[in-house]
């Protein structure tokens, strides 16, 4: 994409002011190069949720931001139910939730090294993962909609990790609004056998070295420091989120006209928050986000038996969850007064500055973890949200590299026992049921995470507080 | 395009973070059925896919683009409640109405190694249409 097409008002902030349809300016966060970078569509899409009903103060792409459908990947957009502001599927997502955790284990990476081999193998074995993966609890009617009302605290409840886990996911594991008994039985039937499964793509489980710690004091509220192995779980809600999203894109784009909504685009599918098709779409998203947060907390409890096994007494608790894929209800102040507004974050993470949100005290004075998972091979990142993001983007910040490259074209550029072979030259073992899949996610088709994140940094969107660098990566 | 069924009546266009899939037909019927194809393809090569199962499908749709996408989404929904490939289709389309079957089996993780999960058709670059030579378009992107 051109960046001479957006005016430069700060080293790494650019506009396009409102024209045409537009009610707001199209704000994208991010340096010349990653502009360059992105594909001309995300220009457009950002232009496009711009015209959206209600929208507030701006339409933003963060710095990783691509091509999605609707919403760019990396969208943030804020709408106030007040003055007709909407809710929109595409701006959430298929995989509603989608998201990273964080177990900060007392092991070292060191003793990891030592049995890096068996446990890689028998992590695959446990972790249920790919096409065709079938997780090991299976819910009936009334354990689906306690799933989908309580989130990880049903988890929790049902004894898949500990109660402390909670108070380290946002919303506190369970986001309240949900309505089960509306989901329908169509998206249940596709979640019947995927509880506590990993997906496939760029979902994984991936253990970890602290690598390089950049701020001391934030990583010792973290829990984290140098040379330490933590665990990284990235998925989703599943088949149910996937059903939800597919069933609202579409009762979205028809409806769109009946509620005097002219889309530039039909991918922007949206019904005003307030109308009943909005209040509809909220309580079932929010049961997606639910689904999420249980499925992270039961692939976590199966890790912690896998590291019990190797390593007993070894703890490994919860450093935080974070949500990329949703749209949730909070307040933000503009123009001096403070507002109700529904904020979706589309493959963005909220960045809540020090003393923002409700987190447990050695996070709160640090600012919420903003967790940055790389791509299979490379480093992921902990960022700490930055207090000027809430000026900068409404408290949001990037999620990921984003990739440089179409899986046809990564599959046709590497082979999968390739990849394995140069990773493992590394110290890194893959695992996947699938060699295809290994190569459609070689981190050569993914954008340089590093890049993405030292510009988040300077956009005071996050700061940096560790690196990490893969060890095993479990992949679907 | 993997190289399975014919090249000239499917193939896979790109998308940043998902994959597009486009599909050519002698009428729209014969369109979906290639579509279809394509997303079949973004998982395992159609190949490897042995036909032990047809599962029957009808959908409903005053837009040929929406019956496009309800279409690609009841394949990815069963799919995913089965376990299932499928390698090949049969659409007949009257009206509003879609008839279709589809014929595959069931996922065996070790011969078949699929690459990527399909969540779900999006609107995105949602159309079908007639093209001047006569034959029909339709594609869509699917997220994977």
């Amino acid at each position: 994409m051109d960046p001479s097409q957006f005016q430069r008002i700060a080293p790494h902030r650019w506009q396009l002011p409102p024209t045409g349809g537009m009610r707001v300016p199209a704000v994208i966060i991010a340096d010349e190069e990653l502009i360059a970078a992105m594909d001309d569509k995300v220009g457009q899409q950002i232009r496009n949720v711009a015209c959206l009903p209600g929208i507030v103060r701006a339409a933003y792409a963060m710095p990783d931001a691509h091509w999605g459908y609707g919403f760019p990947i990396g969208g943030v957009a804020a709408f106030d139910p007040d003055e007709g502001g909407v809710i929109s599927a595409g701006g959430v997502g298929f995989d509603i939730s989608c998201g990273v955790r964080l177990l900060a284990t007392d092991l070292t990476a060191d003793q990891v090294r030592g049995r890096q081999q068996d446990f890689a193998h028998e992590l695959s074995r446990a972790i249920p993962a790919g096409v065709g993966s079938r997780g090991l609890i299976h819910l009936d009617d009334a354990g689906m909609d306690a799933m989908l009302s309580r989130g990880a605290a049903w988890a929790v409840a049902e004894g898949y990790g500990d109660a402390e886990d909670l108070a380290r996911i946002e919303e506190q594991g369970c986001m309240t609004g949900a309505t089960p008994e509306l989901v329908s039985e169509k998206a249940k039937r596709r979640q019947r056998d995927e509880m506590g499964t990993l997906g496939s793509g760029n979902h994984y489980l991936e253990v970890q070295e602290v690598a390089q710690v950049f701020d001391k004091e934030a990583a010792a509220a973290y829990g984290l420091s140098k040379g330490q192995a933590v665990v990284m779980i990235h998925c989703g809600s599943r088949g149910l989120g996937h059903q939800i999203g597919t069933e609202y894109l579409r009762e979205m784009a028809l409806a769109a006209p009946g509620h005097g909504i002219a889309l530039p685009d039909r991918e922007l599918a949206c019904a005003p928050i307030a109308s009943p098709l909005g209040q509809r779409y909220l309580g079932v998203m929010r049961a997606g986000i639910n689904c999420a947060l249980a499925n992270r907390q039961i692939l976590t409890y199966l890790a912690r038996a896998v590291l019990e096994r190797f390593f007993p007494g070894v703890r490994a608790p919860l450093l935080y969850d974070v949500s990329h894929n949703t749209c949730k209800e909070e307040t933000h102040e503009i123009d001096g007064t403070p507002r109700r507004l529904f904020v979706h974050r589309k493959g963005a993470t909220r960045a809540f500055g020090p003393g923002m949100g409700h987190m447990p005290p050695p996070l709160s004075a640090i600012g919420q973890p903003v967790l940055i998972g790389g791509s299979m091979g490379t480093e992921s990142w902990v960022l700490a949200g930055d207090a000027r993001s809430e000026a900068a983007a409404l408290s949001s910040a990037c999620h990921g590299a984003g990739r440089a490259m179409s899986r046809h074209q990564a599959a046709r550029t590497w082979t999968g026992s390739g990849i394995q072979n140069d990773l493992a030259a590394q110290g890194i073992i893959i695992k996947s049921p699938s060699r295809r899949g290994i190569a459609e996610e070689a981190p050569g088709a993914y954008k340089d995470v590093t890049r993405v994140v030292e510009v988040a940094e300077k956009a005071g969107l996050a700061r940096r507080v560790a690196r990490l660098r893969p060890l095993i990566c479990i992949k679907g | 395009m993997s190289g399975d069924g014919n090249p000239a009546d499917w193939t896979h266009f790109p998308h940043e973070g998902d994959v597009g899939v486009r599909g050519f037909g002698r009428d729209m019927a014969e369109a979906f059925e290639n579509t279809a194809r394509a997303m079949t393809a973004v998982v395992v090569p159609l190949d490897l896919i042995r036909r032990e199962r047809v599962i029957p499908v009808t959908c409903r749709a005053a837009d040929p683009a929406i019956l496009l996408l309800d279409w690609l989404n009841a394949v990815i929904y069963i799919m995913a409640t089965e376990k299932m490939l499928f390698c090949d289709f049969r659409v007949r389309i009257d009206g509003e109405t879609l008839e279709g079957e589809m014929e595959g089996e069931n996922v065996v993780p070790e011969r078949h190694e699929p690459s990527v999960e399909l969540k779900g058709a999006t609107l995105t670059e949602l159309a079908v249409y007639r093209q001047a030579d006569g034959r029909w378009f339709a594609q869509c992107v699917v997220d994977v």
